[in-house]
Parts: C-alpha cells; structure tokens; sequence
C-alpha cells in the first residue's frame, strides 16, 4: 500500500516536471480549459444567483393571489367581490392591491405603480425603487412629475428611496397612496387591480384555491408555489439554451484537447519510448499520463471557478447580464449573494473534465503503446 | 545463463514489406561474462538484443532465462522481468532532459514505490561512484559526453539488474572516453555482471575486458 | 423534456459511455475470436496492447457512473420543487415510471463495472491471462447494460413535465403502497431488523472468516460474497423501513433519499459509501472464487481476495457502526422493550 503512494507520488513529480519542461503548450491548453471553465461557471453561478434571488422576493409575496378574468382577460375587481369570498379555512388574511404599469417616456422604461397595504403614503408624495432614482437622478425631498394616461400631469413629492437589498423585484417600484392612484389612473372607486390571500399551511394552499376556483367561477388564483415553478423552469431554460450554444464551444475544446494529446511531440514520445524502455510499464505511463491531466483539469477548473465567481459576484456578471437577466428595461444594480451549490460544482465537473478525459484518452493511450524497443532504433 | 533456440523475429508480418530481420539464432550466453555481439549493418544486432533484453517478443522461437521461458510472455511481465533483470546503455545515451542527473538516475525505479530517501540515497551512491557525485543536481543537457554516458550507466544500474544491456556504447565517444567505458565494463564484470554489447568498434571488439565476441549476418550467427 | 444543466451532463455522460464501450466492441469480439497468446505475431501484439486501452475506458465509465449515481440523485431531489406534490427525490423519481428503473439501472451498472475491473485486476497478474475471452464477452455484456441505462434516463428525462402530480416519499414509501416499495417501508420494523442486523452480521462473520483463512478450497469466500450481495437489498430495506424513521425522528418518514440533504446532516453519504463500498469489495471476493481452481491463479485469488475481504469488512462494519451510532442517538422510539 505505501509502495503504492510512493509510486503515485513519483508519478505526479514526474508529471509537475513533464508539464513544466512544455510550458507553452500547456499554458495554451490550460488557457482555453480555464476560458471553458469560466463562461460555463459564470452561466451557472448567474442563473443560480437570479433564482435564489427570485426565490427570496417570492418568499415575501402572499401565497395566493387572486384575478378577475373577462373574456380570458383580466379585468379589474369590482366592489363587493371581496365580501362574496367570505370566510375560507385557513385564510389568514385577505386583502385587496391596487397597482399598474405607468411607461415613462423620458427614460424609455416601465415602471410598477402600487399602492402598498402596510403603510399609508401621504398624498402627493411617492416613494421610489433604487434604479428608477438612479435614472432619474432623484434624491429624497426632489419633486417629479409624470403625464398620467389622461394627459394631465401630476407633479409628487419624493419622500424615500427603496434601499438597494432586493433589487431585482423593486428596482422600478414607485409606491403612492390610494386616492393619488385613483386620480392618476383614473381607476374607477371601489375596484381593484387584484386580491391577496395569506394561507399559513402549504398544504392548504391547493385546498384553498379549489374553494375560491368554486365560489367565484370568473376568478382564476394563481399560487405562490407555481409561480415559483415557472420561475425556476424558466431559469433552467435559459441557463440550458446557453449551455446548448456553448455546447459549440465544448466540442471546439475536446477538439482541441484531443489534438493536442495526439499531437504529441517528438521529444515527447521520445521520452515515452526512454521510459517503456528502462522498464515503466504501459499502465505506468498512462497512469503518469492520468496525473499530468489531473493536474490540468483541476488548475483550470480552479482558475476558471475562481474567475467566474469575481467576475459573477464581484463585477456584476458583466459578460452575461443582458443575455440572461432581460427582463425589464431598467436593469436593476444588484449584487448577487454569493453561494456554492453541490450540484452546480458536480455539473460544472461533468460538462469539464468528463468531456476533456474522454478526449484524451485515446490519444494517451496511443502514446502510451510506445514500442519499448523504439529508442533503440533511432 | 541465458538460452536462445530457433529464434525468428519479423517486422510488417504478412504484409508487402515483411521483413526477418532474425532468422533462427540458437545461442548460450553464460553469466558474468563480457560478450559482444558483431556484424555488418543491418544484420541483426541490434533487434537480439532488444529481444533478449525483453524489448520486443520473437515471433517465433525460445528464450530462456535462468531456464524461465520468456518468449510468449504479455508485454505486462516482460516489462517486469526487464525491470528486474536489465539495465540499458543506449547509443544516445537517452536521457530526459530538463530533469537533474539524479532524477534521471532514478527514473527506472518510479515504478516500484520504493520509499524517497531510500531511492535517492542510492542514486546518489551510484551517481558517486562513477565521480559524479558533484553534478548530482545539473541538469543533464549540461553534462559533457562523457558524463552524460555515466549517468545512463548509473540509470542502468538503479535497480541493481544482473544484466547490462549496451547498444553501440561506444559510438558517440572518443578515443580516451572509449577507454574509460572499457574499463567500467571490466569492473561491471569483475563484480559478477553479465554484460552484452553490440559494437562496429575494434578498440572494444579487440579489448581484453570482451571475452566472447558473436558475429551475425543477415539475422544469423556466423561465428560465436 | 426539462432543458436543465444537470440533465443535459447527466445524458452527456451516459451516452458518450455507450459510445466509447459500443465503440469497443467489436474490437472486443475480435479478441474473443483471435486471441492466442501463444503467437508473437504484432495482431496479437495489437490486441494485447488494446486491453490497456479498454480497461481505461471501463475505468472510466465506473468513475463516471458513480459521480453520475450521486448528480443523479442529488439532481431528482433538487428538482422536487419543480413537481407538485413532490418534496424530495423520491417524488421527482416518481413523476413517470422510468425514474426508479434508471436509478436500479445505474446502480446495476456500476456493480457490474467494479466487478469487471475486478476480474480484469486478477487476469492481469497471471502471466497466461486466462480470463482474457471470459473478460471481453462480459465487456460486451456490459454495453447493453450501459444502453439500457441510458435508453432508461432518456426515456425518464424525456417524460419530465413540471406540471405532473407526483406522490412523494410519505406516500411511495409508506405501508399502505402497494409495490416492491411499499413492502420495504412496511415491513414489520422487527423483521426488517433482524433481516438487517442479521444479514450484515452474516457478511461480517463471513468476511471476517475468510480474512483470517483465505486457505481455498473452503467454502467461506463465496460465503462471504453470496452474505455481501444479500446486505445490499437487506440495508436498503432497512434503510427504509427502520433507520430513516431514526434518523428523522419521525415515525413515518420512510424516505432513503432524505437522508442525504443538509438537514440530516450528509448522514446518507456516511451510510451510502460505504455500504456502496463494502458490497462490492465483499461481492468481488464471492467472484473471485469463482476462480481459484485455474492453475495460474490458484496462487493469486487468496492475497487478493482476502485484501477485499478486508476492505469489505472494514466497510461494513463501519457501516453497521455507524447505523447502530444513529438508532442509538435517535430520540425515536420504535420498538418498546
Ligand atoms: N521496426 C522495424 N521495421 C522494419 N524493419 C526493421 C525494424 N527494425 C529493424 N528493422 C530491420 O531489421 C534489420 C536489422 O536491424 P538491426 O537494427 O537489428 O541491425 P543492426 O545489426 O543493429 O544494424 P546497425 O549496425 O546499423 O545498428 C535491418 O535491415 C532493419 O532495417
Ligand atoms: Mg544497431
């Protein structure tokens, strides 16, 4: 057994060594490995970023909502609808939202409008989310004034900036009070954008949705958890869509990988044939062969890992950021919780190594089966 | 002692350009003598002795070690056999380069796992006795002729073989180093080794230290 | 089909090892036809040469299959919240039929790859290679394996639709399912016990036996393999039926899967890898036996054979250790004295 550690230990010595005397050459592949490494973490880390972030904005949102559908449209809740739902088992709370999408032709952008139910906002003044004041330039005490869709203009009061924590979702708020939204939207008294539900236990959530699908036929609930669903498949899409684009980009790698361990130089096939002749065995070249490419393997996947994470983490997925995150115009400014996944490490580890192994392998191999007797013959 | 029947040994079998490059040499080689295999160019030297040495596998014929059959064997254990039983002096001496003489000293012992200090401790005893003890640490692109050929004589011996294989020792080496190679040989000997050698040179066909000398033409003995 | 990045290396590794052994094969049945290592011609030459090549590769697809048991595992347990009605593994498993069978697929293949890599150890020590023809008509044995694996992940992966109702652990692993589950979770926890207990002390005394006598010609090395290769269905049972409720510290929890989040503490891998460990060391060491009578390696089966014995035995008594370690910790009560 300890002979066994010796002999791995001299193997990897031999092989440090091996890929010390051929530095441009490996520099080159470790280069483009690392590179690999890098856009397929950087994805990876992204998208994972994006759902856990979309998760903790979901996690504060009630667990049911509630719409009123016309004609397969949704359509404003009218008075009274609140009273006909009555008393459900398990509903904690309900609650009616008023809120909409105001386009703001100055900075091209879209911005959510909303009543809040936790706090009264005084009328004329407004509270506004971190991008938008970023866009807009404005400080708290700043007066802005929007064109409503009626034409007329409503000059506000900015009371406070939302602080930057959660971005993503709040990025474009704008949080006023209920008569100042009437008035801008000239939304009719006594109607609603929609109904919140609060349901304590997740198992009653499906319970619940069943009795108000029941009780109000022209309503349609839609659940926290399926959101979340949709969310999370979407980013798996996306994150797969780009993974399968760059599948381009791993074949250009095994391609490459593979030409350079065939293309194996004079001198090193020279020195192959040296060792099968003063008595290393064939498994003992490729087991050498086996370290140099552990070594390889794990340098670039720490180097492209540890790239992908600044630049994910640190420098705001600055590569990636319009191809993966699009979805509003004013993109939000925050900063991704830094996080390592098992499952994402094992992934990265099986779109890297597994496909670089298996290229080399063959052309080791080949290598490998040196003739002893070669270096006598030359 | 080392026995040879009927051995064949072809190159492209079967193909347009096969070639027997052996063509059934019987031979007894004794242990603990100097014996040098010679020849015209061409004639096969150079292929018997890779296959005595476990290099290659005959394709046809019998070689018997100390009487181990060796001639079917899978390249798996001739490698072993050849580890334990040959050490090799090349013509180009075939050192790696970029490595220290001391590593290359110790390269054919990698495979066994012998433990660090005790592996280059004995390198470094070898590597002293041939007075090298000072250019342990040099790279061997460094090394003169000379010294680069002492230390493949000192890799050859690392494992301690019975056996030193050497395939025209001589021919990269002048007059004086030629000498001084003769003279190892004849301790090597003196110590119990069995040494084969091939050469086209008189200065070791002709020397005392050469105690049987074997002549081939066209992959056979002509004179042993 | 889901477009996830898991799933995509998961298919990736499966069918670039299909590829890589189907690849083989036929230099495989070459080596069943023309093997003769009598002839120093350079075809034989070139077949032996290729036996390096084909063990790395079978190497390979083993080191392969085990990370990909663990991404595949780990994969269906993260993907539970994609499914409704599903918490953990068990429930993605669950979603269409094919997901239990991949999984048994899986874990197939990687008993059958150690075992080949274990026979391809002892043939190549012996100077004859006796096994060669044995060895490469079980490789081409092993490619359909392989296939079927990856025909079955394909297949799972295919039908994954997020918006399925699957039923989760509490209800697959519970007493009242019907199904080779079903009878795991409710299996009388006494019956289960001792079918556990008893089992692993069967394959310990085995083993144990065979590490202090590997004389041949004795009986107690397939002992020793036959009691491995009951542990593993026995410790899963058990697994199910009795040691996740300790675990949980719940009395209906009966999930195998679980066991390997956070929240337990990584506690399936301390019990998995071993377990995995030990039943192919003890598995191997049954195998082995099956050819101490060949002249060649008469002499080589019982050193190697009992260096299994060991590594099985220490495996699973680590794994016996370390399961009794939990039961004993546990606050649950199942059964009254
Ligand atoms: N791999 C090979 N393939 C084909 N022919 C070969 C091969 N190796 C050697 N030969 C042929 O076998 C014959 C014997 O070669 P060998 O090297 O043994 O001669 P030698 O006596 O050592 O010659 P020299 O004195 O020039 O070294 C030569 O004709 C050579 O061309
Ligand atoms: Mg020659």
């Amino acid at each position: 057994m300890t002979d066994w550690f010796h002999k791995q230990r001299y193997l990897i010595d031999f092989s440090l060594a091996a890929l010390g005397r051929r530095k441009v050459r490996n520099l080159g592949l470790l280069a483009a490995y690392s590179l690999l490494v890098f856009v397929l973490a950087s994805v990876m880390l992204f998208t994972q970023g994006l759902r856990q972030e979309a998760k903790r904005v979901l996690a504060e949102s009630p667990e049911v909502i509630l719409q009123r559908l016309v004609a397969g449209r949704q359509d404003l809740i009218p008075p009274g609808y609140l009273e006909q739902i009555g008393r459900i088992r398990g509903v904690q709370k309900m609650e009616a939202r008023l809120w909409g999408y105001y386009y703001d032709p100055v900075v091209k952008a879209n911005y959510t409008f909303m009543v809040p139910g936790e706090r009264q906002i005084p009328s004329g003044q407004l509270v506004v989310g971190p991008a938008l004041a970023r866009e807009r330039g404005l400080v708290a005490g700043n007066l802005i004034s929007f064109r409503s869709y009626s034409g007329r203009l409503f000059t506000f009061q900015v009371a406070e900036v939302l602080p930057q924590a959660s971005e993503l979702m709040s990025a474009d708020l704008v949080l006023l009070g209920a008569e100042d939204f009437r008035a801008f939207f000239d939304f009719p008294a006594g109607h609603y954008t929609d109904i919140t539900l609060s349901v304590a236990n997740p198992n009653e959530v499906r319970n619940v949705a069943a009795k108000l699908a029941a009780a109000l036929p022209d309503s349609r609930p839609i659940l926290r958890e399926e959101v979340q669903r949709t969310y999370a498949s979407l980013f798996d899409w996306r994150e797969g869509m780009v993974l399968t684009v760059l599948a381009g980009a791993l074949l250009a790698f095994a391609i490459l990988a593979w030409d350079k361990a065939s293309g194996l130089s004079a001198e090193e096939r020279r020195e192959i044939g040296i060792l099968k002749a003063i008595g290393w065995e064939t498994g003992d070249v490729l087991r050498m062969k086996f370290w140099e490419g552990v070594l390889i393997s794990l340098s670039a996947f720490l180097i492209g890992y540890l790239a992908a994470w600044v630049h994910v983490f640190h420098l705001d997925g600055a590569l990636f950021r319009p191809v993966l995150q699009g979805w509003a115009v004013l993109y939000p400014h925050f900063r991704l919780t830094p996080q390592v996944d098992g499952l994402q490490l094992a992934t990265l580890f099986f779109f890297t190594v597994f496909p670089y192994t298996a290229a080399v392998l063959v052309p080791i191999w080949r290598a490998a089966i040196t003739d002893p007797d070669a270096v006598m013959r030359t | 002692m080392i026995e040879i029947a009927d051995l064949h040994k072809a190159f492209n079998q079967g193909q347009h350009n096969e070639y027997w490059a052996i063509q059934g040499v019987s031979l007894s080689l004794a242990r603990g003598q100097v014996t040098a295999f010679m020849g015209p160019s061409g004639s096969g030297k150079t292929t018997l002795l890779s296959l005595i040495g476990c290099l290659a596998r005959p394709t046809s014929g019998r070689i018997r070690l100390d009487g181990e059959d060796i001639s079917g064997l899978p390249e798996r254990f001739l490698t072993e056999l050849r580890r334990r039983h040959f050490g090799f002096v090349f013509q180009q001496f075939n050192l790696i380069k970029g490595l220290s003489a001391r590593d290359n000293v110790m390269l054919p012992a990698y495979p066994l796992g012998l433990p660090h200090r005790q592996l280059t401790e004995r390198a470094d005893a070898l590597l002293a006795q041939f007075r090298l003890g000072h250019r342990a640490d040099a790279r061997v692109e460094w090394l003169s002729g000379g010294e680069q050929q002492r230390v493949a004589i000192a890799r050859a011996l690392i494992n301690d073989p019975p056996i030193l294989v050497a395939d025209e020792p001589t021919a990269n080496l002048d007059t004086a180093l030629s000498r001084e190679f003769l003279a190892i040989l004849g301790e090597l000997s003196g110590a119990g080794r069995t040494v084969l050698l091939t050469s086209h040179d008189p200065l070791v066909l002709d020397s005392p230290q050469v105690e049987r000398r074997v002549a081939l033409r066209d992959g056979r003995v002509v004179e042993a | 089909m889901l477009f996830q990045p898991a799933i995509i290396a998961l298919l990736l590794a499966a069918g670039l090892g299909v590829a890589a052994l189907g690849g083989a094969a036929p230099f495989a049945w070459q080596i069943l036809r023309r093997w003769n290592l009598a002839s120093g011609s350079e075809g034989q030459l070139t077949m032996e040469r290729r036996t390096y090549l084909f063990s790395s590769l079978v190497a390979l697809v083993l080191g392969v299959q085990l990370a990909a048991l663990l991404l595949f595992v780990f994969n269906a347990d993260r993907m539970s919240e994609m499914f409704v009605g599903a918490m953990c593994a068990v429930g993605t498993l669950q979603v269409n039929a094919w997901g239990f069978p991949a999984l048994v697929a899986q874990i197939a293949v990687f008993f059958a790859a150690s075992q080949w890599l274990l026979i391809n150890h002892l043939d190549n020590q012996a100077r004859d290679y006796p096994l060669v023809r044995l060895k490469y008509a079980l490789l081409l044995l092993l490619v359909p394996l392989l296939a079927l694996s990856f025909g079955l992940q394909l297949a799972y992966f295919k039908g994954l639709r997020a918006d399925v109702i699957t039923s989760c652990c509490g209800s697959l692993f519970s007493g009242e399912s019907r199904g080779i589950s079903g009878e795991m979770a409710g299996a009388d926890p006494r019956l289960a016990m001792g079918l556990y207990f008893g089992s692993l002390g069967l394959a310990v005394a085995a083993l144990g036996s065979y590490v202090l006598r590997p004389a041949p010609g004795r009986g107690n090395g397939l002992l020793a393999g036959l009691a491995s290769g009951l542990v593993f269905p026995a410790a899963l049972t058990g697994i199910i039926s009795f040691l996740s409720l300790y675990i949980y510290e719940h009395p209906h929890h009966h999930c195998p899967f679980c066991i390997l989040k956070p929240e337990y503490g990584y506690r399936g891998y301390a019990l998995y890898l071993p377990l995995f460990l030990g039943c192919a060391a003890g598995l191997g060491v049954g195998v082995l036996q099956l050819f101490r009578r060949r002249p060649s390696l008469a002499a080589l089966v019982p050193p190697l054979a009992q260096r299994l014995a060991w590594v099985a035995l220490l495996a699973l008594v680590l794994f016996l250790g370390l399961s009794a370690g939990m039961v004993w910790q546990s606050n649950l009560i199942l059964l009254e004295h």
